[in-house]
C-alpha cells in the first residue's frame, strides 16, 4: 500500500519536475489513512509544554519528514534535494585539518554519554560509534546497524581528499547518503568540528588501532 | 530478603547472558563466566521456572500489591476496582489483558491497560489521577512498584496462558494501529533517530545487545507476550509504557506524555503484529 503511494507520489514530483521543500503537503499519508497533519497532532499531544530547547528536538527538519515519509526509501529527486541541502550545512575546521587525535577519537567512539534527559550537558557528548560499528578489532562488544570500520583507514588511505571525506561524513551522514541511520553529529550540534577530527583520526590514522 | 534478590538477580543475569550469547555469532562474544554447553540448558530450565515462580520472581510481589489496590475500597467514592470493564464486560479479568488495547465507547477512546486501569480509578473511586500520571514509574533500584504498574501486572497476569487477540477492527482500532505505524517510523531529535533505526532489521544488535525486529512475527510475539517484566538491571517491575518512554529516552526525545495516543498508538501498533502470541507475564529481564 505504501509503496504504490510513495511511487505514485514520486512520479508526480518527477512529472512536476520539482524537488522542493514545497512539494511535501501536509495531507500527504504517512500511514494508511494517517495524514502528516494527524501524525503532528498526536506528536504535539505526546510532548507538550516544553522549554524552547527540548520542544525543539520534537520537530522535524525537511530531511527528517522526507525520510520518514518514504521510510528511509525516498525517490531519486528527494534523495538528490537531501544530499544538495545536507551539504550545505557542513561546517569545516577553520585550518582545513582534518586529523585531530585518534586516543580522543577512541574515547569519543566508546562514550554513548549526551543528549538523554538526565545527562549533564556541560559534560562532552560521546559519538557512541560503537553502538552501531566495528572499528578496532580489539574491542567485541560492537553493533551492527552500520558497517563494520575495522581497517577503515588502510582502505581510504590518508590523503587530504580521504581525510576531507570521512570528515563530511561523519559530520553530516546525509551529505553523502540520503536517510542514512546515522545521526547527523556536526549538522546536529551533537559533536563539535574537534570531536569529530578527532573521530576521523581513529578512523584514518595508521597508528589508531582500528588499522592495526 | 534483599541480598537474596541480589543472589537471584545475578543467577538471572548470568542465565540471561547465556541465551542472548549463544544466539549471538559465538566466537566473537566474552565469555560469559563460562558456563559450560551442558550447563546452559540447565541455568535456562532454572530460568523459565524462575520467571513464572511467584517466589522467586520479584515481579510477583507487584502482582500481589496490585491485586490488594483491585479489591480495596479507596478514594471519594469508597469503591474497589472490581467493577471496572477492561473490555469484556465489568469485573472480568480474565484474558482482558490479551485483547488491550481497545476501543472503549464509554471514554471514547482507544485505551491501553493504563489509561483504562486509570479511567476506572477516576470515574469509579473518584480518584484524582494526576499524582500517578506525574509519576508513573517507580525509580530504578528496588523499590516498589507504582500503584499503576502494580495494578497492571495484575491485570496483566491474569491473562496469562492467553494469546493476544487485539482485534483492532473498529475504526478507530484500525486509526491507532496505522497512526503507530507511522510513529515507527517518525525521525526526530539530536541523533535523527526512529523507532526503525534499531528494530528496522532482523538480527541487528546495538554493542551487545540483540534488537528485536517486529516485522518478524516470532519477536514481536515474545516481545509483548513477556510484559509487564521484572527488570534485574533496573531492579524494578516494567510496564510496556515505560519500555516505550525508555526507547524515546535512548532516542534522546524529551519524556513522552504518559499514556499519550503516541505511546498507546505504537504498543497498539506492536500489539497487533504479536497477534497470536502467547502471554506469560510478569517475566524476567535483563
Ligand atoms: C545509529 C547508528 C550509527 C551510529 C551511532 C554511527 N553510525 Fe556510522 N554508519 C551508520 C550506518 C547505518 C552507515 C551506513 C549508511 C551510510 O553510509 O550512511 C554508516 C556509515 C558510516 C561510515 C561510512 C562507511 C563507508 O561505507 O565508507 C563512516 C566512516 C561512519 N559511519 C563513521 C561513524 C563514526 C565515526 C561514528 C561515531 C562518531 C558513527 N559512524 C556512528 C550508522 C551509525
Ligand atoms: C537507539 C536505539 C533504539 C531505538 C531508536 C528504539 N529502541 Fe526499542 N530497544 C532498544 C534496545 C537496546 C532495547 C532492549 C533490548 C533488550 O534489552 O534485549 C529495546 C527494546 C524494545 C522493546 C522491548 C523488547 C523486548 O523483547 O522486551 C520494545 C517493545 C521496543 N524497544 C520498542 C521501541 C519503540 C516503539 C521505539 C520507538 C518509539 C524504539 N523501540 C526505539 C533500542 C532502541
Amino acid at each position: 500500500m505504501l509503496r504504490t503511494c510513495s511511487a505514485a507520489a514520486a512520479a508526480i514530483l518527477l512529472l512536476s519536475g520539482a524537488a522542493s521543500a514545497a512539494d511535501v503537503k501536509s495531507d500527504t499519508e504517512m500511514a494508511p489513512g494517517i495524514s502528516r497533519e494527524t501524525l503532528e497532532r498526536a506528536v504535539a499531544a505526546a510532548w507538550k509544554g516544553l522549554p524552547p530547547d527540548l520542544a525543539a528536538r520534537v520537530v522535524q527538519d525537511e530531511t527528517m519528514r522526507i525520510c520518514s515519509q518514504y521510510r528511509n526509501q525516498p525517490p531519486q529527486a528527494l534523495a538528490d534535494a537531501i544530499l544538495a541541502r545536507e551539504k550545505q550545512t557542513v561546517s569545516y575546521p577553520p585550518d582545513a585539518k582534518y586529523l585531530g587525535d585518534w586516543k580522543a577519537g577512541e574515547k569519543l567512539a566508546l562514550s554513548g554519554f549526551g543528549g538523554r534527559m538526565g545527562d549533564n550537558p556541560k559534560q562532552a557528548n560521546g559519538g557512541n560509534c560503537y553502538a552501531c560499528h566495528q572499528l578496532a578489532p580489539a574491542e567485541i562488544s560492537y553493533g551492527t546497524l552500520g558497517p563494520s570500520l575495522a581497517g577503515y583507514g588502510k582502505l581510504k588511505g590518508t590523503t587530504p581528499e580521504a581525510q576531507k571525506e570521512v570528515y563530511e561524513r561523519v559530520y553530516n551522514a546525509q551529505a553523502v547518503y540520503a536517510c542514512s541511520n546515522m545521526p547527523r553529529f556536526g549538522h546536529n550540534k551533537f559533536l563539535t568540528i574537534d570531536q569529530i577530527r578527532d573521530a576521523v583520526a581513529f578512523l584514518l590514522d595508521p597508528e589508531s588501532p582500528v588499522n592495526k | 530478603m534483599i541480598s537474596g534478590w541480589k543472589a537471584l538477580a545475578r543467577a538471572v543475569v548470568a542465565a540471561a547472558s547465556v541465551t542472548l550469547m549463544s544466539s549471538v555469532a559465538g566466537a566473537q562474544t566474552p565469555a560469559p563466566q563460562a558456563a559450560p554447553e551442558e550447563d546452559a540448558d540447565k541455568l535456562l530450565e532454572k530460568y523459565r521456572a524462575m520467571i513464572s515462580d511467584p517466589m522467586s520472581n520479584p515481579g510477583y510481589l507487584a502482582v500481589d500489591s496490585g491485586e490488594t489496590l483491585w479489591s480495596t475500597a479507596r478514594g471519594p467514592k469508597n469503591a474497589t476496582l472490581e467493577t471496572c470493564d477492561l473490555g469484556k464486560g465489568p469485573g472480568t479479568l480474565d484474558g482482558a489483558y490479551a485483547e488491550l488495547p481497545r476501543f472503549f465507547a464509554d471514554a471514547g477512546r482507544v485505551m491501553d491497560a493504563e489509561s483504562r486501569i486509570l479511567w476506572c480509578m477516576e470515574t469509579i473511586q473518584g480518584l484524582d489521577t494526576a499524582p500517578l500520571r506525574k509519576k508513573p514509574f517507580a525509580s530504578s533500584g528496588g523499590n516498589p512498584a507504582t500503584e499503576i504498574e502494580a495494578l497492571v501486572a495484575f491485570v496483566a497476569n491474569k491473562s496469562n496462558g492467553f494469546k493476544y487477540a487485539a482485534r483492532m477492527e473498529h475504526p478507530k482500532e484500525k486509526e491507532m494501529v496505522a497512526l503507530g505505524e507511522a510513529l515507527f517510523y517518525r525521525r526526530s531529535s539530536v541523533n535523527d533517530f526512529s523507532c526503525q533505526t534499531c528494530h528496522g532489521q532482523e538480527g541487528q544488535r546495538i554493542r551487545l545487545q540483540n534488537l528485536p525486529f517486529f516485522e518478524n512475527p516470532k519477536n514481536a510475539q515474545a516481545t509483548m507476550g513477556s510484559w509487564p517484566t521484572y527488570r534485574v538491571s533496573q531492579a524494578s517491575l516494567r510496564t510496556m509504557q515505560h519500555r516505550i518512554w525508555d526507547c524515546y529516552w535512548q532516542m534522546r526525545m524529551p519524556d513522552v506524555g504518559y499514556a499519550s495516543d503516541v505511546t498507546i498508538a505504537l504498543a497498539a501498533y506492536l500489539t497487533k503484529k504479536a497477534e497470536g502470541g502467547t502471554i506469560e507475564v510478569p517475566s524476567i529481564k535483563r
